[in-house]
């Protein structure tokens, strides 16, 4: 009965769901549209599990005195420090949580995205070690797409825009529509085996 | 000012109807063009509507030259309307009323025929080779390399008494790469438990978290050591995209796993947790179907799910019958879609290109 009942609601919505897609009508469309706002709801409702979750992890290490808990110790700073002042001083754009919004998590996360250049050009040097042919070939291509990339390609040469171009709109859209053909019948393929309980991992315990 | 000028020639062939494929409430009014615009003269079409509730015409709406459809949105289900359209020039010419029509939801999408004959014909093949799986006949599939190094990705994190980290991408339950990617959850939890081998799961979608809590708890009480499993293990952390990479990129480097997997919908952060997972020494497998990320994780992991591979671990992992069936259905799939390809580049290269058209999106 465990595993019957979510599969049985698997199946029902499965195949309601996937109807829907064909069917227009404004019925149709307001059932897909419960549906999403259920999910909505169930999402608001795993958002308390979630940050109950967090701070038992979090209050656990503290207690302990783990490894790094002073970390956790922000963390839960943090937590709290924003959840009072959203609760006392509201959340309007002038207040002080849309403050803390916009000058400390906007920066934060900027900090961390930038880090992306440093982690770019490491992985694109061990990616363009020309030890094999293929290697070599990414790093000819990936030089060019470069080149033709900035004006100083084309002061260099004008055919780089050109041979940028094509490298992106031919061999590269190949090879990424080809992975996406596969992709779209991967996903096709879950989903039937899903709804038609062949794929149980989902419900846990394997098989 | 005006005086001596003709008044343009109104518009021809107009038609209203039913806006096809739709919810209702919503009408199109198409025609071919004044011979106005043709001597460059600045015009628009004015759309009047009448209606069986309301007889009087009444403006619903204008576009300019090389406009040649209006949809009145702003319609009844039910209700008669008729249309007139009005030439602007400077002076005014209007067609013909046209016949009246009604608005109506459809209840089928002609559009999305030939996705449902797509979807048909493939969950066909895909119960054709479960049932021939089923039958006991030997279905070969390719090595697939990622997938062979779970076994050994997790012996290794047991042989150095270090956590295995399972990231299950960023996206949302409902996404199809988070189901396949908990669908491996389930195969590597069992390996764990197996191996009694700590499992750290840092969420980034409350909704994902529980549904990794009770697979690797059922994981672990399948395998017979329920006692081994904790619950702390598996936690959310935050939906801030960057906040996330920043605590599991913490985590590595506090916690040093031996093996990360990363496997699931990942955006620009890829990198960022692969180069930091490189950068502790761990084995790493990962896996999207987000072609923009792949050329990141190829070249930051050790083994990387192309695409198709991400849905194909569970049932390569499983090596249940019915489960290899549907990969075979895909390849016979995969097939079709290269022979119609083939098919539609002659078609278009020799002047049909209708054919094409068969395949085009509703």
């Amino acid at each position: 009965m465990r595993r019957q009942v979510p599969l049985a609601i698997c199946f029902f919505l499965g195949v309601t769901m996937a109807i829907q897609y064909f069917i227009p009508h404004r019925v149709s469309l307001v059932y897909g549209e419960t549906i999403r706002t259920w999910y909505l709801i169930v999402f608001t409702f795993a958002l308390v599990l979630g940050t109950g979750s967090l701070i038992r992890v979090h209050w656990a290490r503290i207690r302990r005195r783990a490894s790094g808990w002073w970390y956790s110790l922000i963390a839960m700073g943090g937590l709290v420090l924003t959840l009072a002042v959203g609760f006392f001083g509201g959340i309007g754009q002038e207040g002080l949580f849309m403050k803390l919004y916009n000058y400390v998590q906007v920066p934060l996360e900027g900090t961390m995205f930038s880090l992306l250049a440093f982690y770019i050009a490491s992985a694109a040097y061990r990616a363009f070690r020309a030890r094999t042919l293929e290697a070599t070939l990414l790093l000819l291509a990936a030089g060019i797409v470069m080149l033709g990339r900035v004006p100083i390609g084309q002061s260099i040469w004008a055919g780089f825009p050109r041979i940028t171009e094509w490298i992106l709109e031919v061999p590269n859209l190949a090879a990424k529509r080809g992975i996406m053909i596969g992709v779209g019948l991967g996903m096709i393929s879950t989903a039937v085996k899903i709804i038609l309980g062949i794929e149980r991992s989902w419900i846990g315990g394997g098989d | 000012m005006l005086e001596g000028l003709a008044p343009p020639e109104p518009a021809s062939n107009v038609r209203a109807f039913d806006t096809p494929n739709d919810a209702g409430g919503s009408i199109t009014v198409t025609w071919s063009p004044s011979s106005a615009e043709a001597e460059r003269r600045p015009v628009t079409y004015e759309i009047l509507r009448s209606s069986s509730l309301d007889p009087a015409l009444v403006s619903v709406g204008s576009v300019v030259a090389g406009t040649t459809a209006f949809e009145d949105a702003s319609v009844y289900d039910g209700v008669e309307y008729s249309y007139v359209v009005r030439v602007h020039d400077g002076l005014t010419a209007d067609a013909d009323p046209t016949a009246p029509v009604r608005s109506s939801g459809q209840l089928f999408h002609r559009g999305r025929v030939n996705v449902l004959v797509g979807v048909v014909l493939f969950t066909a093949f895909l119960v054709l080779f479960i049932q021939q799986a089923k039958g006991g006949k030997e279905l070969y599939v390719r090595r697939i390399a990622g997938l062979e190094a779970v076994d050994e990705a997790i012996g290794r994190a047991t042989e150095m008494g270090k956590p295995i980290l399972y990231v299950p991408g960023l996206s949302v339950i409902q996404d199809v790469a988070t189901i396949a990617s908990l669908n491996i959850l389930s195969r590597v939890a069992r390996k764990a438990a197996e191996y009694e081998t700590r499992i750290v799961i840092p969420n980034r979608n409350p909704v994902v978290m529980p549904v990794c809590q009770e697979i690797v708890r059922e994981a672990y009480t399948d395998m017979g050591h329920p006692d081994a499993y904790r619950e702390d293990d598996i936690y959310y952390v935050t939906f801030s995209q960057f906040g996330y990479v920043a605590a599991v990129d913490g985590i590595m480097l506090r916690d040093r796993p031996a093996t990360n997997f990363f496997l699931g919908m990942f955006w620009a952060e890829s990198l960022i947790l692969a180069e930091t997972g490189a950068g502790i020494g761990a084995i790493q497998i990962a896996g999207t179907d987000a072609v923009a990320q792949l050329p990141f994780f190829i070249a930051a992991c050790d083994y990387t799910l192309i695409g198709e591979e991400l849905y194909a671990a569970s049932a390569y992992l499983s090596r249940e019958p019915l489960q290899l069936g549907s990969l075979k259905g895909q390849d016979l799939a995969k097939l079709l879609i290269a022979t119609l390809i083939i098919v539609g580049m002659i078609f278009t290269t020799f002047g049909w290109p209708r054919f094409v058209g068969l395949f085009a999106a509703g």
